[in-house]
């Protein structure tokens, strides 16, 4: 071997140990703590209840198929997560196109910033927030005294869709207002020019070239619909829940933690089913997959 | 009418933040209605020894979750761009599965691992342990710190990545052409553009953990958290102090937000 290529081959060497030692951490937080963790729940949730509430060693599929006990929090689940994410993005679209399009250059950025703030203030003030608009004192008391009475808003699907909304607006916007900036307004004048009204000017041009912000947006706001816990827990008063309220039950209340793991199989399973199958078909339509998560 | 729609939604988004900070300076009691401008509340919650711990427990577990991840993240963002084949596929599934499992689902998984953990962990130590009194392993910062890290982590990785991706590469090239070390240039040369990323990577772990109640609840164990100590204060009954409280974190919230925009702003100058 050429003195060149002992350098090269050594060089090779060092840069793997670089790489080994660079990834070793995240690695072994992974492995402990994403991995040992999710396979402590499929362990478990084939698993039995030990009398005194927790994990007892079994070999069973009885959680699972004792899950439709808890079958209303996940219709719950799987009817508003959707919904909410539908109507996050039918009010945001038009403000995403706002601001993009017709908002003068020189307000933009502060209105986009706007948009964010509320993101980053406190999840749980935002949500209470609307325990103290719906609640007895604030809108059903403002009807009251205008002579409407016995009208009761919190604890309902309704308040939980408020606070869906409320929370999550600012993340489909955001995706939405990234896709539509970078869109060619010269596309949209050679479509005046060739005689298209606005309406299909927007059906086929803006509209699919913001695709992939759509894309973006619903599916960050739905996967953390899907894993709500908050919102429904103080906005929908034990009325209105989700999968995450039936997991805290089972295991801080009933401490129940096979099933309880066999409800988290089934949220994560259904997630990933769902959020692939989505990615598969919008990218079989057209829609790029060039928008990333983040 | 589009502007109209858009004024609507803002008021939308700024109304029940608006309620909040009016009534934080109500006098009176009631929630409901407004007797007067008072600063009673906050005189309240400055003096609230719960609260100034809970925030101090927020801010240590915010701040070293965030270091962590920063670091770590920034380590595999590197080393993942040298990677291909397998190990890769391997790390992007991690990455997504981080990110894609619910919050929820995470801090559910951590305890029960944890719990288990620990009491087997426990037991061993106890025989073994040579004086009196075993050290006992438990849930507390360790817990909550490290289960904070692996999703702040996998955002860091992205984060970094992206940034790498859009680096200029010919830069690099001159470096080792003008004859630097690998780690002159990666100091010189590739950290500088980096850094807003890793930043924007920081603030927004920080962020994340100290707003985070779901995994908290879980694996925090005895401590409080600012967001737990709120959640158990709202269950407890709807009073002015939360207003306060809330006031505060928002206005918190705000000043690290726009302290990120000056540092990311100023830090990006140079480079373009």
């Amino acid at each position: 071997m050429s003195a060149g290529a002992a350098i090269v081959a050594e060089r090779k060497l060092s840069g793997r140990w670089l790489t080994a030692l660079l990834l070793a951490p995240s690695a072994i937080w992974f492995l402990v703590l994403l991995i040992l963790p999710l396979v402590v729940v499929i362990v478990y949730s084939v698993g039995v209840r030990a009398p005194a509430g927790g994990y007892q060693a079994a070999f069973t599929f009885d959680n699972y198929l004792n899950l439709p006990a808890r079958w209303a929090a996940f219709r719950n689940t799987l009817t508003l997560a959707p919904m909410g994410t539908l109507i996050c993005l039918l009010a945001g679209y038009p403000l995403a196109y706002f601001l993009a399009v017709k908002a003068s250059a020189k307000w933009r950025t502060t209105l986009l910033i706007l948009v964010i703030v509320p993101f980053w203030t406190s999840f749980l003030i935002r949500t209470y927030a609307w325990i103290f608009i719906l609640g007895g004192r604030g809108i059903p008391a403002i009807l009251e005294s205008l002579g409407i009475e016995g009208v009761r808003l919190i604890n309902t699907p309704f308040a939980v869709m408020c606070g869906i909304v409320y929370a999550y607006l600012p993340l489909m916007v955001f995706p939405i207002y990234v896709s539509l900036e970078k869109l060619d307004k010269r596309l949209l004048e050679a479509s005046e020019d060739l005689g298209a009204s606005p309406w299909a000017s927007f059906r086929q041009i803006t509209l699919p070239l913001s695709a992939p912000g759509i894309i973006t947006g619903c599916m960050l706001v739905f996967i953390l619909l899907m894993g709500e816990y908050l919102i429904p827990q103080m906005l929908g008063g034990g009325k209105v829940f989700f999968i995450g309220n039936a997991l805290v039950d089972l295991f801080l209340q009933s401490l129940n933690w096979p099933f309880g793991s066999a409800c988290a199989m089934a949220l994560v399973v259904i997630m990933f089913i769902t959020v692939t199958l989505y990615l598969r078909a919008t990218s079989a339509t057209g829609g790029r997959r060039d928008a990333s998560l983040i | 009418m589009l502007r109209g729609y858009a004024i609507l939604l803002y008021l939308f988004l700024y109304g029940p933040i608006a309620l909040i900070v009016v009534f934080s300076f109500n006098s009176g009691l009631s929630a409901a209605d407004f007797q007067g401008f008072s600063l009673k509340w906050y005189a309240k919650v400055a003096t609230n020894e719960l609260m100034l711990s809970a925030l101090r427990t927020s801010a240590i577990v915010a701040f070293s979750s965030a270091a962590l991840a920063t670091i770590m993240g920034t380590m595999a963002a590197l080393a993942l761009q040298r990677v291909t084949g397998a190990l890769r596929a391997v790390f992007d599934a991690l990455i997504y599965v981080a990110i894609m499992v619910p919050g929820i689902v995470i801090g559910i998984a951590t305890l029960i691992a944890l719990v288990t953990t620990f009491d087997a962990a426990n037991a061993l130590l106890a025989q073994i342990w040579p004086g009196e009194v075993a050290p006992k392993l438990s849930m507390g910062y360790g817990s909550i710190i490290a289960a904070h890290t692996l999703f702040s982590m996998a955002l860091v990785v992205v984060i970094v990545r992206a940034r790498i991706a859009g680096m200029d590469r010919s830069l690099i090239e001159a470096s080792m052409d003008l004859y630097a070390d690998p780690w002159g240039t990666f100091r010189q040369v590739t950290l500088p553009q980096l850094m807003p990323a890793i930043l924007a990577g920081f603030l927004l772990c920080f962020t994340f953990s100290f707003d985070d109640f779901v995994i908290a609840f879980f694996v925090a164990g005895p401590l409080n958290t600012l967001p737990i100590y709120v959640f158990s204060s709202i269950r407890r009954g709807v009073t002015p102090e939360i207003n306060a409280i809330g006031t505060a974190v928002m206005m918190f919230s705000l000043i690290l937000l726009f302290g990120a925009q000056i540092l990311l702003r100023r830090r990006q100058a140079p480079a373009r």
